[in-house]
């Protein structure tokens, strides 16, 4: 038995809107707004690294939970944008929390990285109790701010989220998962080392309008839940138009779908968390229905996560906020 | 009906306006669709000629025109 203990998140201070972003890229800023949905994103100072980003979102998940870095036991570390082809960020993650020697995971997997992580961690938890599972991500640097990769580069943001997986109680228990990859369409959006991000985007949102609500109703159906019942989806922050459609297919209101697209832009394997943290704090600590995180990104990789109210019972001590 | 034309209906209806664009032109590349007219235009298609498109057919290139379409819906009936 896993739960979601605590959430936190980071974002740079650098706000980048469309009126300053639209000359790099050759375009109206009304035009970005109209075709994004995005109003502004975060862009890293100079001097941050993903790791940096990563410590900072776990910091504060660890203090709104109310737990000490000395009781993770893993560290899970989703990012497709770290600066080093290795080491990946997750043990700088676990040296700037001061816990060496905890063990750390990279997975380098954008876009959906975090909720892999997640699904990970629930079955890791057993034998590690905390699990840290961060989703990093630097992508103004891995794209091309310029008018040839504009449709692209656009759409990206800089941050990090994280989540505590704990098998000592949480507010949310873990009560299923759904993974799925599919390398036939790993060329439709992919990151070479030496050359901007490159997306196929009418490949990917193909495969993403029709796998994202696929994997969220197979989970739902296999326990027993209609998409009425979820109190909230928790999706990628890739495209409202998406959010849109996933929303349609499985005929559940759209305002149950958290967004916050607009002001971060696409922050890669860490939107979900981002989204998920600050959802949390709205919500308060008291969970009331079912909840579903689901992403979908490069690979292809895909899926969901069902998480249920967790009794009192599971309820841990010490959060502080 | 032929299969053209039930193919020309539904780009229209996704379209929003009473288009008949050449058999051979893209029809994102021109603009008159956008990439989430695609998935909408392959749900149509399996409703329209009661086919399944299955996920390793998912490539734009199969959807491109409507000729591309005729052929891909030809090859699935």
């Amino acid at each position: 038995m896993a739960y979601l203990r605590a959430l936190g998140c980071y974002l740079p201070s650098r706000v980048v809107d469309n009126a300053e972003l639209a000359p790099m890229v050759g375009a109206d800023p009304a035009w970005l707004s109209h075709v994004t949905g995005i109003e502004q994103r975060r862009f890293a100072a100079p001097e941050e690294t993903v790791a940096m980003l990563g410590i900072r979102a776990a910091r504060d998940c660890l203090e709104s939970g109310g737990v000490s870095a000395r009781e993770v036991g893993l560290i899970i570390a989703a990012s497709g944008s770290g600066e080093l082809r290795f080491p990946g960020p997750a043990t700088s993650i676990g040296s700037g929390l001061g816990i060496p020697g905890v063990p750390a995971i990279d997975l380098p997997m954008a876009s959906a990285g975090s909720l892999f992580g997640l699904a990970l961690a629930t079955r890791l938890a057993r034998d590690f109790r905390n699990v840290l599972v961060v989703g990093t991500e630097i992508m103004s640097r891995v794209v091309k701010l310029d008018r040839a990769n504009r449709d692209t580069a656009i759409l990206f943001g800089d941050g990090a989220g994280a989540c505590l997986v704990s098998a000592e109680g949480g507010f949310a228990e873990v009560a299923d998962s759904l993974l799925f990859s599919d390398g036939d369409f790993a060329e439709a959006l992919k990151l070479h080392l030496d050359s901007p991000l490159y997306m196929d985007g009418r490949t990917i949102i193909l495969h993403a309008s029709r796998k994202l609500p696929r994997a969220i109703a197979e989970i739902l159906e296999r326990n027993h839940l209609k998409a009425g019942q979820v109190g909230v989806f928790l999706l990628h922050q890739a495209n409202l138009n998406l959010i849109t459609r996933v929303a349609q297919a499985l005929g559940a209101p759209e305002a149950r779908f958290f967004q916050n697209l607009g002001r971060y832009g696409n922050t890669s394997s860490a939107s979900l968390l981002i989204a998920a943290a600050e959802w949390w704090r709205q919500a308060g600590q008291r969970l009331e229905a079912p909840i579903v995180l689901a992403a979908f990104g490069a690979g292809l990789n895909w899926g969901a996560v069902l998480a249920a109210p967790a009794g009192d019972a599971a309820q841990p001590a010490g959060r502080t906020s | 009906m032929n299969k053209r034309t039930q193919i020309i209906e539904i780009i229209q209806r996704l379209a929003g306006e009473p288009i008949n664009p050449p058999p051979d032109e893209s029809l994102f590349e021109s603009g008159l669709l956008d990439s989430f007219a695609l998935a909408d235009m392959v749900t149509a298609l399996e409703a329209e000629f009661s086919i399944r498109v299955p996920d390793s057919d998912f490539k734009p290139r199969k959807f491109d025109s409507i000729a591309s379409i005729e052929a891909y819906v030809q090859s699935r009936s």
